[in-house]
Parts: C-alpha cells; sequence; structure tokens
C-alpha cells in the first residue's frame, strides 16, 4: 500500500508520481469511489521465462484500462490469476476494495467478473440465445428451461448496452464481430460489472475493431469497467482511459494514453529498440520450387473450404497469405501437407540431395539423381497424391498453426519431438530403429543453435513455456535443409527475442535458396518477410498485394474484401 | 486442493523412485480396503494375508503361479499394444478364445509330426487372433466404428460362433463334455520340474511369454513403427501431421494386438489340456486389461503385475479351510487396479509440476548466473 488515497494525496504529489496518475484518472468519472480492481505484488512462478513477478495495478471504475505488453510478457497470465483459472503464488486481489480470493472462474464470476477470451467459445450449431443460457439457465417451476425471461433479458442488455444482438439467430450465421458481442452478452447475462477482454482485436479486422470499440465505450458510459489486453498500441491509445505497461512479467509504467506517443508506448513495452521483420533485399529466384494450381477443398457438407487456389513460391522467395483467421488458412496448408483430401494440383520442384537418396524408400524419382552437380535443373513434380510422410521426406517442412496439437508430443522429451516429423530420415534412424544417440545429439544443436531454453534434452515438451516449444519447432523444420517451408504463424505466442531469432533463421534459409508459404495474423509481420502477398477470403484468392508498398490498414481491408487492393 | 498440492510439490524431490513407490503404496491402500471388508464380514484380516502368503509361497504354488502368470502375461501384452496407441482392444477375450479352439483343431488333426505341429498350432492361433482383431480395426478404419463397440461384441460372436464350430465341426462328444481331438502326445510342450520339492512342472511356454515380453519393449521404444505407434497414442493430430498414417496405424496394431491375444491359450493347450473343451479359461482377455493397466503397460511392470494378480488367484484356495470365501481376492484385485491406476495419476501430476518448476527454477538461477 504506497499511494495514499484520501485528503493528503495533495501533499504527496512530489513523493509518489503514479499514484498520482491514477487518482486524476480516477477522477474523471467518480471521485470517491474505490478502484474497481487493485492488484498488489502479484507473484506466480510458471514454467518457462516469464512468470508474473510483483504486479501492482489499479484500475478506476468506469474506466477501459489497457494492459499492454508484448506476446510473453506475462498479461494472459495475469488475467488468468484475476479469473481465477490460476492462483498466484502471492500478491492480493482486491474487488471493489473487498480482498478476494477466486480458487475457480465460478468465484470470479460470482466477484462480477467476466472474461471474454480470444478465442470464442461458442456452440455454432445453438442459436445465440442457447448459447447465453448455456451453464446457467433459468427454469421455469424447477425442471422447463425459461426461454421466455431469458429471451427478454437478452433483448435488454442488447439494447441496453448498444449491441445489437438477435436472440434467435444461429451462430453458425455470425461473422467474427457478431460472435464477439454474443461472447460480451453471455458474460454481462452472467451478471459481470468487470470485463476481460484478451487481445480481442487479434481476430477483427480495422473497420471491425472500430465497430468493437464503439460498443465498449457504450459499456464504460453505463459504469462497466473494462481490462483490455493488447499488444496494438494504436488501438490502445485510441480507446483507453489508462494504459499499463507490463515487460518481462511485470508491470513497468502506468501511463495516460493522452500524455504518451506510440513510440514511447513501444519503448516501454520491449524496453528496447523495437525488432523489425522488414526483409528488403529480393533473394527471389526464376525457379519454382512449390506451385500449386486448382487447389479445392471441399468440407464434410460439401461447401467449398478451398476454392481454386493457385500460386507459385519461387526458390528464395516468402508467399504471404493475408486473411482474418477461419478463411481457409488452416484447410490450405492442410491440404498442402497432404493431411487433408483436395483437388488440384501440388508439384514440387525435385532437386533431392545426397542425403534423402540413401532412403531407399521413396526414390521413385530415380531418373532425377542422374548427375548431383546438375542441381540447376529442376523437374516439376505432381505430389497430390502422396501421403504426408513422402512429402515431408522430399523437403517440405511444416510449422503447424496450432503446435500443442499438430507440433509437438507435450508428455514426450524434447529429443523424441526431433524425431517427429522426421520419423524417416537421419540422423533420427538408421533403416527401421530410432538412433537414439543420433537424434539426441542432433536435438542438442537445435536446443543451442535456436537458443531452445530448457535445462536439457530429457525434459518434456510440456515443461517448456510456448516460445521456446515454439524455437524447437522451428529448428526441427529447418533441418535437413527444406526446400519448401510452411509455416502457420510462427511467432505466435513468442516472446520479442525469440522473434527476432526465428525471423533471422527465416531470412538466412531464404537467402539459401528455401522458398516459404507464410501465414500469420500479425500484419507487420506478413508485410515485413513477405516478398509478395496475397490475400485470402473464403477461400478464394482475392487480392495480390505488394508488400513493398502497403500499409496494414490497406491490407485489412483487403482481407475484409472492403476494397480492392492493388 | 491445488495449493496444498503446490505446497507439497514444492518441497518433495521426485526422482524414479516414485515409479515404484506409488505402485507399492497402492498396494498397501488396496489391503487396507480388503481388510475393511474382511473385518465387515467378521473375518481376522491380518490373518487372511498371513494365510495367502504362506500358501502362495509353498514349492507347488510358486509353479502354478509360475504357469498362470505366464497366462495373464500375455493376455496384458495382447491388450498393451492396443492400449499404447489408445486403441482398447476389449476383444483380446474372444480372440483368444476362438484362435484356441480352431488352433486345437488344428493341432487335434495332426497334420504335422512333432514340434512342426506345436509350431502350425501356434501360427494358427496367431493368425486366427489377428484375423478376428482385424475386423474391429477394420470397421473403425473404414466406418468410424468404436473398437470398444465392436469388440465387445465381437466378444459376443466369437462366443456364438466358437460354440457352433465345437458342437458342428471340431468337436466329439464323450460322456456329457464336449472337446476336440486332442493333440497327440509328440506336440505337448513340456514342463520342467525344476522347482525343488514338487514334481509339477513350470510350461516351457513362458519361454515364449519372456521372448514376447521383450519384443514388446524393443519394437516400442528402439523401432520407427514403435515411435510412431506411441506417437499416435499420444497426439494423433501430432501423429498425422508428422506423416503418421493412423489408419494404417490402427490396422497393424490391431492385428498385433490380436495376434498375440492368440497366443493367450497356448500355454493351456499345449501344456496342459491338449484340448479345447467347454472347461477351457475364459475372461483371461479382461485379466490382461486389469494386468496392463497394473502394469502401465510397460513390460516388466506387467510381469509383476500378472505375478501378483496369479499370486492371489493361485493362493486363494486356501482361505476356504478358514471358512473366507476366496472371492476376496476378487476384491483386493479390483482395489488394486483402482488404487494403483489413482496412484500413477497423482504421481503423474507431481512429476509434470516437479519437472515444470525445476525448468524454471533452472532457466532463472541460469538468467541470473
Amino acid at each position: 500500500m504506497d499511494h495514499p488515497r484520501a485528503p493528503w494525496s495533495t501533499v504527496d504529489i512530489t513523493v509518489c508520481h503514479q499514484a498520482l496518475r491514477k487518482e486524476e484518472a480516477a477522477i474523471g468519472t467518480a471521485t470517491v469511489t474505490q478502484p474497481a480492481v487493485e492488484l498488489e505484488g502479484i507473484t506466480k512462478r510458471f514454467p518457462g521465462v516469464v512468470a508474473n513477478r510483483d504486479i501492482t495495478m489499479s484500475v478506476a471504475k468506469g474506466h477501459i484500462h489497457a494492459i499492454v505488453g508484448e506476446n510473453g510478457a506475462g498479461k494472459s497470465t495475469l488475467m488468468k490469476i484475476l479469473y481465477g483459472m490460476q492462483r498466484p503464488d502471492e500478491g492480493d486481489i482486491r474487488i471493489d476494495g473487498k480482498p478476494v480470493s477466486f480458487h475457480t472462474p465460478s468465484d470470479a464470476i460470482a466477484a462480477g467478473i467476466g472474461m471474454v477470451h480470444q478465442h470464442f467459445m461458442l456452440a455454432d450449431n445453438l442459436t445465440v440465445l442457447e448459447n447465453v443460457i448455456l451453464g446457467s439457465e433459468p427454469t421455469k417451476g424447477g425442471v422447463a428451461i425459461d426461454f421466455g425471461s431469458a429471451r427478454a433479458k437478452i433483448k435488454e442488455i442488447s439494447d441496453a448496452y448498444g449491441l445489437g444482438v438477435e436472440p434467435d439467430t444461429l451462430v453458425e450465421d455470425l461473422g467474427v464481430g457478431a460472435r464477439q458481442r454474443v461472447e460480451i452478452l453471455k458474460v454481462l447475462y452472467r451478471g459481470a460489472r468487470i470485463l476481460i477482454l484478451d487481445e480481442p482485436t487479434a481476430v477483427l479486422v480495422p473497420q471491425e475493431v472500430d465497430e468493437l470499440f464503439d460498443n465498449l465505450r457504450g459499456l464504460v458510459r453505463e459504469g462497466l469497467t473494462i481490462l483490455f489486453i493488447s499488444h496494438k498500441l494504436d488501438e490502445v491509445l485510441k480507446v483507453a482511459d489508462a494504459i499499463t505497461v507490463i515487460r518481462r512479467g511485470t508491470t513497468v509504467a502506468s501511463v495516460e494514453p493522452k500524455s504518451v506517443t506510440a513510440r514511447q508506448l513501444a519503448e516501454l513495452m520491449v524496453g528496447s529498440e523495437l525488432p523489425s521483420p522488414e526483409t528488403r533485399e529480393s533473394t527471389v529466384t526464376e525457379v519454382v520450387a512449390i506451385a500449386v494450381s486448382g487447389l479445392t477443398v471441399l468440407s464434410a457438407d460439401g461447401r467449398k473450404l478451398i476454392d481454386d487456389v493457385s500460386f507459385e513460391i519461387h526458390k528464395g522467395e516468402v508467399l504471404g497469405i493475408a486473411g482474418v483467421e477461419g478463411n481457409g488458412q488452416a484447410e490450405l496448408v492442410e491440404a498442402i501437407m497432404g493431411m487433408r483430401p483436395s483437388t488440384g494440383t501440388v508439384r514440387v520442384g525435385l532437386e533431392r540431395r545426397a542425403e534423402s537418396e540413401e532412403e531407399g524408400t521413396s526414390a521413385s524419382e530415380d531418373r532425377d539423381h542422374a548427375g548431383r552437380p546438375a542441381s540447376a535443373t529442376m523437374s516439376m513434380h505432381d505430389i497430390s497424391a502422396w501421403p504426408t510422410l513422402r512429402r515431408r521426406e522430399h523437403g517440405i517442412g511444416y510449422i503447424p498453426e496450432d503446435r500443442h496439437r499438430h507440433g509437438l508430443l507435450l508428455e514426450a522429451p524434447l529429443w523424441e519431438n526431433r524425431i517427429l516429423g522426421h520419423q524417416t530420415q537421419k540422423p533420427n534412424v538408421k533403416g527401421i530403429w530410432i538412433d537414439r544417440k543420433g537424434a539426441r545429439a542432433d536435438t542438442q544443436r537445435i536446443v543451442f543453435t535456436y537458443d531452445v531454453r530448457t535445462p536439457g534434452i530429457e525434459v518434456a515438451a510440456d515443461a517448456l513455456s510456448g516460445g521456446n516449444q515454439q524455437k524447437l519447432i522451428v529448428g526441427r523444420e529447418m533441418s535437413g535443409d527444406p526446400a519448401v517451408l510452411i509455416a502457420s504463424h510462427p511467432t505466435r505466442g513468442v516472446d520479442v527475442g525469440a522473434q527476432a531469432a526465428i525471423w533471422d533463421h527465416l531470412r538466412d534459409a531464404r537467402a539459401k535458396g528455401l522458398a516459404v508459404l507464410l501465414i500469420s495474423a500479425d500484419l507487420d509481420e506478413l508485410i515485413g518477410l513477405s516478398d509478395s502477398l496475397k490475400v485470402i477470403l473464403r477461400g478464394r484468392i482475392v487480392a495480390d498485394v505488394d508488400p513493398a508498398n502497403v500499409t496494414p490498414e490497406q491490407l485489412g481491408s483487403a482481407m475484409t474484401g472492403a476494397g480492392e487492393a492493388q | 486442493m491445488n495449493t496444498f498440492l503446490n505446497r507439497l510439490m514444492g518441497r518433495v524431490k521426485l526422482g524414479g523412485l516414485l515409479a515404484v513407490a506409488a505402485p507399492i503404496l497402492a498396494i498397501v491402500f488396496a489391503m487396507l480396503i480388503t481388510s475393511v471388508v474382511l473385518i465387515a464380514a467378521g473375518k481376522p484380516a491380518l490373518d487372511t494375508f498371513g494365510w495367502l502368503i504362506d500358501n502362495g509361497s509353498q514349492p507347488r504354488s510358486i509353479v502354478n503361479i509360475v504357469n498362470l502368470g505366464t497366462t495373464y502375461y500375455l493376455a496384458a501384452v495382447a491388450v498393451a499394444i492396443g492400449f499404447r496407441m489408445n486403441l482398447f482392444n476389449i476383444g483380446v477375450d474372444g480372440q483368444y478364445r476362438l484362435a484356441a479352439l480352431i488352433s486345437a483343431a488344428v493341432g487335434g488333426a495332426a497334420v504335422l509330426p512333432g514340434v512342426l505341429n506345436i509350431v502350425l498350432v501356434v501360427v494358427v492361433a496367431v493368425a486366427v487372433g489377428g484375423l478376428w482383431a482385424a475386423i474391429a480395426g477394420f470397421l473403425k478404419v473404414r466406418r468410424g466404428v468404436s473398437e470398444v463397440i465392436s469388440t465387445i461384441m465381437l466378444n459376443a460372436i466369437a462366443t456364438a460362433f466358437g460354440s457352433w464350430l465345437l458342437i458342428e465341426h471340431f468337436g466329439t462328444v464323450n460322456g456329457n463334455a464336449i472337446a476336440t481331438t486332442p493333440i497327440p502326445d509328440n506336440a505337448h510342450v513340456p514342463a520342467a520340474a525344476i522347482v525343488p520339492g514338487t514334481q509339477l512342472g513350470i510350461n516351457t511356454f513362458v519361454i515364449v511369454a519372456i521372448v514376447v515380453g521383450i519384443a514388446y519393449a524393443v519394437v516400442l521404444s528402439r523401432t520407427r513403427f514403435g515411435f510412431n505407434l506411441r506417437a499416435t497414442g499420444r497426439s494423433e493430430p501430432a501423429a498425422v501431421a508428422s506423416g503418421v498414417s493412423v489408419k494404417k496405424m490402427v490396422l497393424i496394431t490391431m492385428i498385433l494386438s490380436g495376434g498375440a491375444a492368440g497366443l493367450i491359450g497356448m500355454p493351456e493347450l499345449l501344456g496342459s489340456s491338449f484340448t479345447y473343451n467347454t472347461n477351457f479359461p475364459a475372461g483371461l482377455g479382461f485379466t490382461g486389461i486389469a494386468v496392463a493397466l497394473l502394469g502401465r503397460n510397460n513390460a516388466v511392470g506387467m510381469a509383476i503385475g500378472a505375478l501378483l494378480f496369479s499370486f492371489l488367484d493361485t493362493s486363494s484356495d486356501i482361505l476356504q479351510l478358514h471358512d473366507i470365501s476366496p472371492e476376496i481376492v476378487k476384491i483386493m484385485q479390483g482395489a488394486i487396479v483402482l488404487s494403483v491406476i489413482i496412484a500413477y495419476e497423482l504421481a503423474h501430476r507431481y512429476r509434470l509440476v516437479a519437472e515444470q518448476r525445476r525448468v524454471s527454477r533452472e532457466l532463472l538461477e541460469g538468467a541470473a548466473a
């Protein structure tokens, strides 16, 4: 308790700068009320590099309070603590001045805290009404669900806060922005007065972001308090009433949006110069490494998830695919990797090196190996019918979107994870046998080269932080000099240093002739790393964009199909 | 609860000892439960355990324990092959019974002489078990039918189909029993009377069981196939992304599991009954599930589990003399399996959190240095 709250605060100005700022912030809405949320000395020791350490902050009632920090700075952990999903090892939480201790999210909900997750948790085949009441159904006479009163209540909330949610639409018919409003309504329905929004804009395009911000302003006008987690500074400056900056797990500053520039905020966040994904000198060659044409993927019910997609990537080229998540990126990647049935053709330029020849398992293109020096002549091979394994054997690396589901065996040690996806390749195997020594030695190499922070290669992948898991995956997929790399969100959830390192590795490999298909939600990353960009919308490529002269805003509007990008 | 565990875990250092301590504690706990039942029934608990150990350590019992344990072990391995891939082959029971029946009929026909006949019987048993299991594998791969459901149904079908084969084709009626033609003397697996103090011999099929156990361990942990199998068991999406053809793995694993199941009836068929009849032991597939759970699908662990179960089953006979129902050991077996699973789960969580703590601590120290 370092900051005074009552009369003598005027005398204390010089002593306590930060506290004063908070006081000022509070004056705007309510003069004598308690802060809605106070956190003091929150510490959470946690596997991996970033833990929450001595976090202290105060959120005034009726404010949109932004918490900013780089990926991996500890924002999400902090919010999980506040929402009762994790318990702090040390520190106090006070809601409206009352100390609380949450064991589960239900405790937090009972205290009036609601959380809108980054990834929506809605059942597509239910209506808005059903989704909202799911888990807290009002009953009539003890048994039957009282839809009538629920509908009335939803209407009332929706009107009061201007959310414009229709209770009887099916969720699957709603767009991303509307789904988010349903999520917000869901927590309001449960009586939340303090809303936590975890990276709410990550899945939205700029236009939808503006709508969201209007909604948020409406909510605070009605007296609600919003905790807004983000690492997008321009958005934060636009909407927040107060900003707390988190770096390496601890609060480094509390500032007012009016008194800082985006530049200053960025410096506070990173603590040093921002890494940049820029890569300008072109290494693109004439040689096509992978050519996709007419690729179409159908859903189980016959909808086109990917509709006639065609592109070529040359050696030394990074092709970025921009699009709002869920527009077919995942399906595109899985089709190219042979994990999902598709029509159309995928061809790769085969110029296989000596190592894979020794395999003998899949040396069906023997005639290509006639002369090793003739590497300049590559012939295209249709791999559309190949299974995933064979594609990987022939030099297609794959950084999956969801590393926990597709990239790792969480309970297996790191060296076994090194083998995953490369179980027919050296140095992991000798014939039918696993080469434990070879795999271990190569894992050691990856840990060293890619700076995977781990005490050893025998620990389970589960014990590493997300960023370090990702570095291991990137290192693995870059092993054995792949010809093509399919990279889905290669730096998602990775801390700043690791992000810069991964970008460096991608750039180096690209300079040596790697062809990269880059899928990312981070528009700066896309624009910075890509040699060419395509925009995907509802499974179709709708625009070609030159990354050299496009702004994230232009790209964003192309992603919604709002405007024609050049 | 979480903080309690956390506090506890922060201080407890976990080594490989935990893997041994957990099942031992679980067995002690199961004995406590059994004692409660015994006392409730008005029987002396401590004495009961004493009688069991006394009887179980007789030379004669030791031979029986090893012989029964061999059968249990083969059953456990058959189940464990599927378990390692998250494939629940509940149909081991039907697979081994059908395999034993058909191979008994083939052996009885004596188309090959002596040792060759033994080999033929075993090969037929493995093939029948594998084929019967393949039906469930095929249904899962092609139609997405859960192997749990299909193998349970196939057990029932195997029972009916087996009765029909026995009555209509392979069996001859002898009094009120019906049995296949006995396998000729020259094709019997010999018993080795190596335990002093008894003339009973250990069924040399135990060697096959040991070889199967070693092969199981080596294939799983040292080969590409084993890696793919374990990877699929740990995370199917990750296995798919890594290029494993899960459908192929399901089919192969199911066939391997069924093939191993085919061996279960062999010690009995080739070592003591020499014929398949209506008294042929049934239900071994379910014992195998319990033993596989008990041994955590580990080759050595399952051997210990199999011996523990066969010890309980073998020495329980003595309890009748003391007017205690021998079924008390069934209660104990059930309690052991349940408490071992819980103990392993707790140990697993302890270890995971401990490891995460160790990693972050070492990294913090590393950062400070």
